[in-house]
């Protein structure tokens, strides 16, 4: 369960980096590989250990002011995220 | 070395994104396995490398490799395996692991772990690898090295998978599952929780190479598969999320359709021997085709060009049942090495499939197993020369 003072951060199996070949984010881990569609990709970068989750969606929102509230869109991808282990839900 | 690590990659693919897969002909080759020797300190009956393992001496160099890692990652490769025989064996590990990661690839290391050393560990987090692949023969000490061929395998093993997890790096462990092992599944998975690895993989020997050779000695039974499986499930549902992520995989002669080998012909995986032989899987050389070298050729000609490589794409090859097979873009016909090393045809449908007709060929091999007639083979080593260095490359070998 997140709430907007979570503190999501990358699991340290999995690495984060931008492929070109790809044209998306991914995230990289033993043998593996996952894309992140485009929402997801903006989410990871401002995933840092340090940021909550109120702040990544105030970020966010800022930055594309024409998306409406995109409080669910992140709420749903971190909490995705923490199930599937890409991410620690740091409290 | 085992094929499974291979066709393991594919499954491990997933997407957030919906749209329709890309529609140019051929996507880049996203694993790039880099085979550094066929060389090994150990001598399973189970592994897959070639029973006729060629000269050392024709071994690229750093040099060489580096320049393949750079031309597959251009055309987009993202994950790199660094395989073998043993790749600990290769002094130059390290540089070609810093080149490597330097590109961007996410690095692993397929080891048996011996060879490796704390210090080695360290150096190799420097150089920038990301994660450490160990096998395992079996979860004690008498088993696992009568398996191995070598004394203090299993103890050596135990050590460099604490020292692992100990320096931060992701573990995954690998058992190859025979008869020899089979139960000892219970003992493989407290192991595993033991050495608090973050993935294992239990995966049952497939037959190519030297596990070809010995396979009345490794399939194991329907009634041992149906209670390792059994157990595993039963392991996992006490472990409420916690501890190693299991992975148990059957061996395909119990299946009635083919796997989707390499996750079909050229669509994704790269090897390269240790001589330089491309090749759309690591087992294709024993196929009565030409593959290309990448001493003459690059990457992307071989990837896009090569006649070899795009001899199984598609299914224009194909001939029935696959061709009106609704399921054929599911398996793409099973796996080629296969179909070539049983019924001698490389085109045929795999006769895993119970809908080839040489699909009997199967229900004999595990007849066949219940009974072997002939003795097992422990697998045999290239020669080095006895001073551990090639007199033409140089290569300096490292001592274990």
């Amino acid at each position: 369960m997140i709430t907007p003072t979570t503190t999501p951060s990358l699991n340290t199996m999995f690495r984060f980096q931008w492929e070109k070949a790809q044209n998306c984010f991914v995230l990289l881990f033993p043998e593996g590989m996952v894309k992140l569609n485009g929402s997801a990709g903006e989410i990871m970068q401002l995933i840092d250990g340090e940021k909550t989750v109120q702040q990544i969606t105030e970020t966010l929102q800022n930055k594309f002011p024409e998306g409406g509230d995109l409080s669910n869109d992140v709420n749903e991808f971190i909490t995705t995220a923490i199930e599937k282990k890409w991410l620690y839900n740091d409290h | 070395m085992t094929i499974k690590q291979v066709n393991n990659l594919a499954n491990k693919q997933e997407s957030t994104q919906k749209e329709a897969p890309q529609k140019t002909p051929v996507g880049p080759p996203l694993w790039l396995l880099a085979e550094l020797t066929y060389d090994c300190p150990l001598h399973c009956p189970y592994c897959s490398n070639p029973t006729e393992l060629g000269d050392t001496e024709k071994e690229l160099t750093t040099q060489e490799w580096c320049q393949v890692f750079t031309q597959a990652r251009e055309m987009g490769a993202v994950q790199l395996g660094f395989s073998g025989g043993e790749p600990l064996l290769r002094k130059d590990l390290e540089v070609l692991v810093k080149h490597a990661r330097e590109l961007g690839f996410y690095t692993n290391l397929i080891t048996s772990g011996i060879g490796l050393t704390e210090k080695r560990i360290a150096k190799l987090k420097t150089a920038g690898l990301d994660h450490i692949q160990i096998s395992f023969q079996g979860a004690d000490p008498e088993v696992n090295d009568a398996i191995a061929g070598r004394g203090n395998a299993y103890q050596q093993k135990f050590k460099m998978a604490k020292s692992v997890k100990a320096q931060g790096y992701p573990m995954v462990l690998n058992f190859v599952i025979s008869k020899q092992n089979i139960e000892q599944i219970p003992e493989i998975m407290r192991l595993s929780c033991e050495l608090e690895a973050d993935y294992v993989e239990l995966a049952t020997a497939q037959y190519y190479g030297w596990a070809y050779t010995n396979r009345d000695h490794l399939l194991p039974s329907k009634e041992q598969l149906i209670e390792s499986e059994r157990l595993v499930n039963e392991f996992r549902d006490q472990q409420e999320g916690k501890g190693p992520h299991f992975i148990f995989v059957t061996p395909d002669y119990f299946e009635t359709r083919p796997k989707a080998c390499m996750n079909g012909w050229g669509t994704t995986f790269l090897t390269v021997t240790p001589d330089g032989s491309a090749l759309p899987c690591h087992s294709a050389k024993m196929l009565p085709l030409t593959f290309p070298n990448v001493k003459d050729k690059s990457i992307s000609d071989i990837w896009q060009q090569d006649f070899s490589f795009d001899y199984f794409r598609g299914d224009d090859w194909m001939p029935q049942p696959c061709k009106g097979c609704d399921e054929k873009e599911k398996d793409f016909g099973g796996c080629r090495c296969q179909a070539y090393m049983m019924t001698g045809d490389m085109h045929k449908t795999d006769p895993v499939c119970s809908k080839s007709e040489d699909h009997h060929l199967i229900q004999q091999a595990i007849e066949s197993a219940t009974n072997p007639s002939r003795v097992i083979e422990k697998r045999i080593n290239p020669t080095i020369n006895k001073h551990g260095k090639d007199s033409r490359l140089n290569i300096t070998r490292v001592k274990v």
